[in-house]
């Protein structure tokens, strides 16, 4: 059986024997490790589960390296999930392979390279093309009542010749003349000139975002100043208009020495000017970096945990964001003014400050399908660079950030404060930033809208949104509410530092012993599920009446590589309950260790007289035994705690 | 009433109480021997609030004598001789809560602080509000507790073999702290328990606590050995020890000190089971924090919580600095540990510290949450309480007269019930399912154990719960607890018992700050609360919809 779910293209590179260790347990699993064009996949002996890890998968310098007299060439694989694997491989040879052959394929050079386009989920032409139309970002505009009699659609930039990183189709004030926009568009970096983004219709204030202006240290624009004074006359509830500019003011007045910088009050008339002091890409990804250190090493104490995650400074900066997200949000729903939002070129603080405030003033990019919306305006559209940031192909490392990471992470901050604002769940979050890495979707190939076109992803290769949207029924949250939504249609959350938290599920989503061992998001649904057919209620027309998730089997059938979701699988011990468990993400039916080994439970017991007692590990007990009895009492070193301790 | 000698004033009107998530009201403060009585006056509304006395852990008061400034204010200021002083009292509550009122006039301020003061921590506990409490649908004619040795002993036949009940302490001569009736091996009668008892501090000989089903190992409690610096032994403690795994190739101790902590423990007396006298033990030694530490540790989390500073570096290092999570952890590990020991190798447990009051019940009580299902239901829940805290001689009135906010010099407190509960709340987020009882019981338990209307968490042991007569004149918690209504708020609407035991994840990364508890006083939890009971609701209406 295990044969016939492994895609042909595996009898590429085999090696057996080779042996996986949990990072944060003692366990370790003996199977086989295979590696195909796109997928790294291990398969562990006597047992029929496969487990892969995708595309994302990069090696860290320390991968390969052996050290002499050892059992075995160790590997160890850090994924852009946040997944880590320590391979232990018999041969030094064999390793050494894999690692120069997983070095070669997560470099590629073309895009073409990429797995979305191989991946063929069996549609045909027309799914596909359904699939790339479920998001419409004209009908959204239309949505929140644009164009309108203050704000119009410009073609200005139809073929992409005034700002090559901008969609298409922008909006801008009816005042604003294309003369008006070209003039403004030079005098901003990358020519991305003010354009509205998110329109706030109980208060007709605009949220609008652009570049930082090239004004150094004395430098105007006329059309610029005119741009935004088109901008605050289009909302008469206002006489002005805040410039919000995410940078730190140090950053900022850097930029000035080299002909960029911030608007001088001076010039523009009627705009009121604010830092917001979000650091930028390189801290953000110093910062992560830190924080996986922190988090990956062994055995982690309470003190360094919290120590190292105040230095790491990740949560400051998510804290940052939310906050300038709340002033964003503030500004347009309490005061009624239209806001202006850059960053240095308008592409990674600014997406994250637009998408988050829009998100916490309208409820309707609360739900699945309007956060889809929201990630295709404010972060696909608007040209976050994915590619750059996400490291698709073999790029500049420093260009590698994870901004749209941090994004998530904010919104998950905020569905841990609303619990039922959101008609996602967790899960959601989890899933797209999975396939922000995957690239086995065309979605967030490339930097921008035109990249993408010339890729002719649509084409080519399918969309996630369709994916999801098929799935729909696993990413709900059983605890959202319209009527809360229509209560609450502006959250005000609270920044106070306690109640940011650190989030596990994203940085240890793989880390099986790390987690809760039971999740209550499957028994809801399923509750609440079973609580409707009782009821009679028809589910509503977009979700189908729940089936069971896709077992791990009809899906495999269906693909030639196994799918996606399944790659999520690649650690600890398997079985099949465990396979279960990852399809569902936290969903477990079982209870800690113990459940894992019902299946047998004579080992339990049995377990006292071998190592495998020492599984579930409470801290350094062997340790203060060994050490602290030793001195008085001499050779009352017990071998189980002992013998775990060295192999770990 | 003797209370009234402490009341100069009784009555004050026009007295602004500001509390967390109420606007500020204006309205009558009434004080009583054993309450703050405020109520609101203003249209429309009429709340009453009412604040157990032992509730206050620390007051501050602030006058401001405006008569002082008559020079600034002689136009308008002498004319109403008696409002032209004020005074504002703060009251920082052991619930966390903190208050203030605005008093007008100086003297009526200064009476009601100094009332508050004195009545507050009066220390006879027969003159406690438990025993004036009165509710209507309670009788002190009912029950009182859920559970006794004899009970448990009863109830589990499987230890009738091997165990027996012994009744020892039953005038409370053998071990003041413990209950009269105990659970020893069958082999030790009572005279060589008596000889034990004096080779242990307090006399708190070996006891079962935990009779594991699964596999007949079983969990024993006690103080440490007084062994002193002269290496003593004792016979008959050996001969106890022995008896408790016979059959068995050996047993382990968990020593809750550090090795170094109990070797220093020699010096004044106490000690340890050494390995030549007690050669089928294996000591496993995990220091846990206790007493002041912990008590400093409540302290400093509490009030990096109160800071309002709103940075993130600073938070982080202030609750890294409380030591507070880090006792949790500890705590977690050690009784998972102790749930390893018996459920996985298959042994039997001794457990103890120095005085076997504190941690020694701390861990025995998680391993048993971990271990068995029967712990796990709401009455099994309190149950465990009753057996493992009260019965076996925690004492709640030293460890538990103030909190964090006392100025008082601290003596005996430490908030070692708190700790527990705060693991529970983590065991109980790791295994939503597998509790039958409620985050809300936990909080009401926090409240409970520093300030109560039922006479539960009195005194300090059985023995002086009965001298008091506890039992004959207040009314117990626990029952209060498992009224219908009561039940059905506390119970957890998703409980799925499950036979396994719930090992806990202790990696930092999985514990949390107890935010329900240490920030319930914010609108932030307080909104989170609300949609908690929203969920909680839904959850219950699908589960009976489901059913029907």
């Amino acid at each position: 059986e295990t044969k016939k779910r492994m895609p042909e293209s595996t009898k590429e590179h085999r090696v057996e024997q080779v042996r996986l260790l949990d990072r944060f347990s003692s366990k370790s699993t003996n199977g086989t490790l295979y590696l195909t064009a796109t997928h790294l996949i291990f398969v562990e002996s006597s047992s029929n589960n496969s487990t892969s890890a995708g595309q994302e998968i990069w090696v860290s310098a320390s991968g390969g390296d052996c050290s002499a007299g050892s059992a075995g060439c160790p590997l160890v694989i850090q994924c852009r999930n946040f997944r880590m694997v320590q391979f232990v491989v018999q041969r030094e040879r064999d390793c050494h392979d894999i690692y120069s052959s997983l070095l070669r394929l997560l470099r590629p050079v073309s895009y073409e390279d990429l797995y979305a386009f191989s991946y063929n989920p069996k549609q045909n032409d027309q799914q596909r093309e359904e699939g790339w139309q479920l998001i419409d970002l004209g009908a959204e505009f239309e949505r929140m009542g644009v164009p309108c009699d203050q704000w119009q659609l410009t073609d200005v930039n139809r073929d992409y010749k005034v700002c090559e990183t901008y969609p298409r189709d922008l909006y801008v004030p009816i005042t604003a003349s294309k003369p008006i926009i070209v003039g403004s568009s030079k005098f901003r970096s990358k020519g991305r000139f003010p354009v509205l983004t998110y329109f706030y219709q109980e208060k007709k204030a605009a949220v609008c975002r652009c570049s930082q202006p090239l004004s150094g240290f004395s430098a105007r624009c006329l059309e610029d100043e005119s741009l935004l004074q088109a901008i605050s006359k289009a909302n008469h509830n206002s006489r002005f208009v805040y410039v919000m500019d995410t940078r730190p003011k140090l950053n900022a007045l850097a930029n000035r020495a080299a002909g960029k910088g911030y608007e001088n009050e001076d010039n523009y008339s009627n705009i009121r000017f604010q830092f917001v002091g979000i650091e930028n890409i390189h801290v953000m990804r110093a910062s992560l970096q830190k924080l996986l250190e922190v988090i990956g090493s062994r055995p982690l104490s309470m003190s360094d945990y919290l120590v190292g995650l105040e230095s790491s400074g990740w949560l400051r900066h998510i804290k940052a964001v939310v906050d300038a997200a709340i002033f964003l949000t503030k500004a347009v729903t309490v005061e009624g003014v239209s806001v202006l939002v850059h960053c240095s070129d308008g592409w990674d603080r600014t997406a994250q400050v637009c998408s988050l405030g829009s998100l916490l003033m309208d409820p309707y990019y609360r739900t699945i399908k309007g956060f889809m919306v929201l990630i295709e305006k404010d972060w696909i559209s608007f040209g976050h660079k994915f590619a750059d940031r996400c490291d698709q192909l073999d790029g500049d490392p420093k260009e590698v950030s994870p901004i749209f990471t941090q994004f998530l992470e904010c919104v998950w901050q905020l569905t841990e404060q609303f619990p039922q604002a959101f008609e996602f769940s967790e899960w959601f979050l989890l899933q797209i930033h999975e396939h922000v890495h995957s690239c086995q979707y065309g979605n967030f190939l490339g930097n921008n809208q035109r990249q993408r076109e010339e890729l002719q992803l649509r084409e080519r290769t399918h969309s996630l949104w369709a994916f999801l949207m098929s799935e729909k029924q696993n990413y709900l949250n059983p605890f959202y509410s319209p009527a809360y939504s229509e209560a609450h249609p502006v959250l005000e959350p609270s920044t106070l530092p306690y109640h940011f938290k650190f989030w596990r599920n994203m940085y240890h989503q793989f880390d099986r012993s790390m987690h809760p061992r039971q999740s209550i998001l499957k028994t809801i649904l399923t509750l609440r599920e079973n609580s409707r057919k009782q009821l009679g209620v028809t589910p509503v027309a977009t979700s189908d009446p729940p089936a069971a998730p896709p077992t791990r089997v009809q899906r495999s059938n269906s693909n030639t590589l196994p799918p996606r979701p399944d790659s999520l699988i690649l650690g600890a011990p398997i079985n099949h309950k465990e396979v279960q468990r990852h399809e569902e993400d936290d969903e477990q039916e079982e209870v800690g260790e113990e459940a894992m080994e019902s299946t047998d439970t004579e080992r339990t017991v049995e377990g006292s007289s071998g190592t495998d007692s020492r599984k579930q590990s409470y801290g350094e007990l062997e340790g203060t035994y060994n050490s602290d009895v030793a001195k008085e009492e001499p050779a009352v070193v017990s071998l189980e705690f002992g013998v775990a301790r060295m192999t770990c | 009433m003797e209370f009234s000698e402490h009341i100069k004033t009784a009555n004050v009107e026009d007295v602004v109480l500001r509390q967390p998530l109420h606007p500020p009201s204006r309205g009558t403060l009434c004080i009583t021997g054993h309450h703050l009585l405020f109520s609101d006056r203003e249209e429309g509304s009429s709340r009453q609030v009412l604040l157990l006395l032992r509730n206050i852990d620390a007051i501050e008061k602030s006058v401001e004598n405006l008569l002082g400034y008559s020079g600034f204010f002689s136009k308008a200021g002498l004319s109403e001789r008696t409002s032209g002083s004020s005074g504002t009292i703060t009251i920082k509550c052991k619930d966390l809560q903190v208050l203030q009122l605005d008093i007008p006039g100086m003297e009526q301020c200064l009476n009601i602080a100094h009332s508050i003061e004195t009545l507050s921590c009066l220390d006879s506990v027969s003159e406690m509000y438990p025993f004036f409490y009165r509710p209507a649908d309670l009788s002190l004619q009912d029950q009182w507790g859920l559970s006794s040795p004899e009970s448990y002993y009863s109830q589990m036949k499987e230890l009738h073999g091997r165990w027996r009940l012994s009744s020892v302490n039953r005038d409370y001569s053998v071990c003041p702290s413990y209950p009269p009736a105990v659970i020893v091996p069958n082999s030790i009668d009572d005279d060589t328990l008596r000889k034990v008892a004096k080779f242990r501090q307090g006399g708190r000989f070996p006891v079962l606590c935990y009779y594991h089903r699964k596999n007949g190992m079983v969990i024993m409690r006690s103080s440490q050995p007084l062994t002193g610096a002269n290496r003593k032994r004792c016979k008959e403690d050996e001969l106890l020890l022995q008896a408790v795994i016979d059959g068995s190739d050996k047993g382990y101790i968990i020593d809750t000190r550090s090795s170094q902590q109990a070797q220093q423990a020699r010096m004044t007396g106490g000690g340890f089971e050494s390995k030549s006298c007690y050669s089928h033990w294996k000591r496993l030694h995990r220091q846990m924090e206790r007493g002041k530490a912990l008590q400093e540790s409540l302290i400093k989390l509490v009030e990096a919580c109160g800071d309002e500073s709103n940075n993130m570096d600073r938070w982080l290092s202030k609750l890294e600095n409380s030591k507070w999570l880090s006792y949790v952890q500890t705590a977690l590990s050690t009784a998972g540990l102790l749930a390893e020991c018996v459920e996985r190798d298959g042994h039997s447990v001794l457990v103890h510290g120095s005085e076997g009051t504190d941690s020694s019940l701390l861990i025995s009580t998680l391993a048993q949450l971990i271990m068995d299902p029967c712990c796990r239901t709401l009455d099994g829940f309190l149950a465990l309480l009753e057996r493992e805290w009260l019965q076996a001689g925690h004492p709640f009135q030293q460890r538990c007269a103030h909190s964090a906010y006392s100025h008082t010099r601290l003596q005996q407190e430490s908030p070692v019930f708190l700790l527990l509960l705060d693991c529970v709340w983590q065991l109980w987020r790791q295994f939503p399912l597998a509790l039958g009882f409620s985050e809300a019981l936990l909080l009401r338990l926090a409240t409970e154990v520093y300030a109560s209307d039922y006479g539960t968490f009195l005194c300090n042991s059985d023995q002086e719960r009965c001298a008091v007569g506890v039992k004959d004149k207040t009314h117990c918690l626990f029952q209060a607890l498992l009224r219908p209504r009561e039940k059905d708020y506390y119970s957890n609407p998703l409980y799925e018992p499950t036979e396994l035991a719930i090992w806990p994840s202790v990696h930092p990364q999985s514990l949390q700050l107890w935010r329900g508890f240490f920030l319930r006083w914010t609108q932030q939890i307080r909104h989170l609360e609300e949609a908690q009971e929203e969920i909680r609701n839904m959850v219950i209406e699908w589960g009976k919809l489901a059913l029907s």
